[in-house]
C-alpha cells in the first residue's frame, strides 16, 4: 500500500460536514422526524459529528444510531479476513422516521444495499436518504447518494481512506494505491 | 483484541485458546441484540441447513439451538435417535455421512458417548457443534455461563467461581473449568468425595467438600443438577441428605458475598441442589442464562459456518 495523495485535511473535513448538515436541514425542512444512522465503522463517527453540526445550526438534538451490516453482507465468503460482528445500536424506533444513512466511502453500493435490508428489518421508516463523505464511483448496483462530501474519481487499483481522529488519531482523506 | 475463527467445528473448550473463547463471547454480545428486535431474524445463514442430531433426550438445548439457527435464517431439521435408523443399528459415522449426503452444512450433536462429536467431525465435511458428549464437554453451556458472568460482573479474569454438584459426571463442569481457567478465573469445585473425579488434580482448580468454604469468597456459584437418572443414585442415595449438606439455601448464601451470582444449567431439582427461594431470588440469573444461550449458540453456528466456507473455498482453489 502506497499513499498517493492527501485529498482533505482536518479543516476541509469539518467544513464539508457542516455543509452536509445544512443540506440535510434544507432538504428535510428542519429536524422533525429526522434521525442519523451511521454504518460501522467510520460512518458511525461521521453520523455523530453530523448530529453535532445539526445541533449547532438548529439547536435541536437529532437521534443518532449505529448500524452493523456484517450479517447482511453478500460477500462474507469472499473476504479473506472474516469481519467481526459488532453490535447494532439504535436506541429509538425508526418507524415513521426520515433516516439519513451515513457512510464514509461510497463505492460499489453493496454496503448500502446491505444497510437498506438491515434497516427494513428494524422497522418501516418514512424515508431513507444517503449521505456519503467520499463518492469514488464504480457502482455495481443502482443506488445513488443524496448528499456527497466530495467526488473523487479513482481507478479500481486505488482505495480511498477516510481517517478520523476517533479511530485513526487524525482527520484526513487520502488515496492509496494497492500493491 | 479477539483473534479470527478458523475451526470448522466447535467440539469443546479444551481445544480452544483464550482468544477464540473471547471471540465467541464478543460475537454473542452482538447477536444478543437481534433477539430484542420485533423481527428477530438476520439473514447471515440464509440457505444453510442445520441438523440437530440428538441421541439423548434434551428439550432446552435442542430448542435453544433451533431458535438460534432460525434467527440466523438457517433451515433446521431435528433428528432424535428414538425415531431414527439408529434404532435399526446404523453407526454414528454412517448416520453422519447420510446427513451430509443431504447437503447439510452444520450438524449439532448430543450423544451419550464422550468423544462422539469429535469422531463425527473427523468423518464429515460439515461443521459439527458439540451439544454435549457423555461426561466430556458441553461447550455452549459453559460459554453461555461465562457470557452471563461477564455480563453481570463485567469481567471473568480474577473472579472466584465455585462449581457445586456432581463434578464426576458433569460435562458442564468440565467445559466450565477449561473455559474459566483459560480466561483467568479462580475455580473451586465442591462435591461429596464420591462425586469428585480422581483426575481432578490435573485441572487447575481448588477442591473441597465443604459447601461453606466453597461459597465463602465466591463471586458466583454454578449449581449443577444432581443427575439421578445417571449414576448419582449410587453415590448419594438420599436426595434430602444431599440437600442438607450441599443444597444452596438462603442460610448458606447469607454467609457468602452480598452480590453473589447463582447459576444453574437446568433443569432444576428444587429442594435437592437448590432451594426455591434461591432459584427464584434476586441472586439467581438462571433464566437470563437461558436467554443468553441463544446469543451464544448463534455466535457458534455463525463462526463455524463461516470458517467452514473459507476452508472449502481454499480446497477448491
Amino acid at each position: 500500500m502506497k499513499e498517493k495523495a492527501k485529498l482533505l485535511d482536518k479543516d476541509a473535513i469539518a467544513r464539508i460536514l457542516m455543509r452536509i448538515a445544512h443540506e440535510i436541514l434544507e432538504k428535510n425542512k428542519g429536524t422533525q422526524d429526522l434521525c442519523l444512522i451511521g454504518i460501522r465503522n467510520r460512518g458511525a463517527y461521521l453520523a455523530k459529528r453530523l448530529g453535532d453540526c445539526i445541533e449547532a445550526i438548529d439547536k435541536a438534538t437529532v437521534p443518532v444510531g449505529v448500524l452493523d451490516i456484517t450479517l447482511y453482507r453478500d460477500d462474507l465468503t469472499l473476504i479473506a479476513q472474516q469481519p467481526l460482528v459488532h453490535k447494532t445500536e439504535i436506541g429509538f424506533d425508526i418507524t415513521g422516521k426520515n433516516i439519513v444513512l451515513v457512510d464514509d466511502v461510497f463505492y460499489t453500493g453493496r454496503t448500502v444495499r446491505a444497510a437498506l435490508d438491515a434497516l427494513v428489518d428494524l422497522g418501516r421508516p418514512k424515508s431513507i436518504q444517503l449521505a456519503v463523505f467520499v463518492d469514488r464511483g464504480h457502482r455495481e448496483l443502482p443506488v445513488r447518494a443524496d448528499y456527497v462530501g466530495k467526488n473523487v474519481p479513482t481507478s479500481q487499483k486505488e482505495t480511498v481512506e477516510v481517517r478520523l481522529a476517533e479511530v485513526d488519531g487524525c482527520d484526513e482523506v487520502v488515496i492509496v494505491e494497492k500493491d | 483484541m479477539p483473534g479470527a475463527w478458523t475451526k470448522k467445528d466447535l467440539l469443546g473448550l479444551d481445544d480452544l485458546n483464550k482468544e477464540e473463547i473471547e471471540l465467541i463471547l464478543s460475537t454473542a454480545e452482538s447477536f444478543k441484540e437481534v433477539s430484542t428486535r420485533e423481527i428477530k431474524k438476520v439473514p447471515a445463514l440464509r440457505g444453510k441447513t442445520v441438523v440437530n442430531l440428538f441421541y439423548e433426550p434434551s428439550t432446552r438445548t435442542r430448542v435453544s439451538f433451533e431458535i438460534a439457527a432460525k434467527r440466523l435464517s438457517a433451515d433446521v431439521i431435528n433428528i432424535a435417535s428414538e425415531t431414527s435408523s439408529v434404532r435399526k443399528g446404523e453407526t454414528l459415522i454412517d448416520t453422519g455421512k447420510n446427513i451430509e449426503a443431504l447437503k447439510v452444512d452444520i450438524i449439532v450433536i448430543r450423544h451419550n458417548y464422550s468423544g462422539a462429536a469429535a469422531m463425527l467431525a473427523r468423518n464429515v465435511h460439515a461443521s459439527v457443534i458439540n451439544a454435549g458428549d457423555g461426561w466430556h464437554e458441553h461447550p455452549t453451556q459453559a460459554l453461555l455461563d461465562m457470557f452471563t458472568l461477564k455480563e453481570k460482573l463485567g469481567r471473568i479474569e480474577g473472579l472466584n467461581v465455585s462449581i457445586v454438584g456432581d463434578i464426576a459426571h458433569s460435562r458442564v463442569a468440565r467445559s466450565n473449568i477449561w473455559g474459566l481457567t483459560k480466561l483467568g478465573a479462580n475455580v473451586t469445585v465442591c462435591a461429596p468425595k464420591m462425586l469428585i473425579p480422581p483426575a481432578i488434580g490435573q485441572m487447575r482448580v481448588k477442591v473441597t467438600s465443604d459447601i461453606d468454604e466453597a461459597l465463602a469468597d465466591a463471586d458466583a456459584v454454578n449449581v449443577l443438577r444432581m443427575q439421578f437418572e445417571r449414576d448419582a443414585q449410587n453415590a448419594f442415595p438420599q436426595q434430602l441428605e444431599y440437600f442438607r449438606h450441599f443444597g444452596i439455601t438462603k442460610e448458606r448464601l447469607q454467609k457468602a458475598k452480598k452480590g453473589i451470582i447463582v447459576m444453574h444449567p437446568g433443569p432444576l431439582n428444587r429442594g435437592i441442589e437448590i432451594s426455591s427461594e434461591i432459584a427464584d431470588g434476586p441472586n439467581s440469573v438462571i433464566l437470563e442464562q437461558v436467554t443468553n444461550g441463544i446469543a451464544v449458540r448463534m455466535a457458534a453456528l455463525f463462526l463455524a459456518a463461516q470458517a467452514n466456507e473459507n476452508i472449502s473455498h481454499e480446497n477448491t482453489d
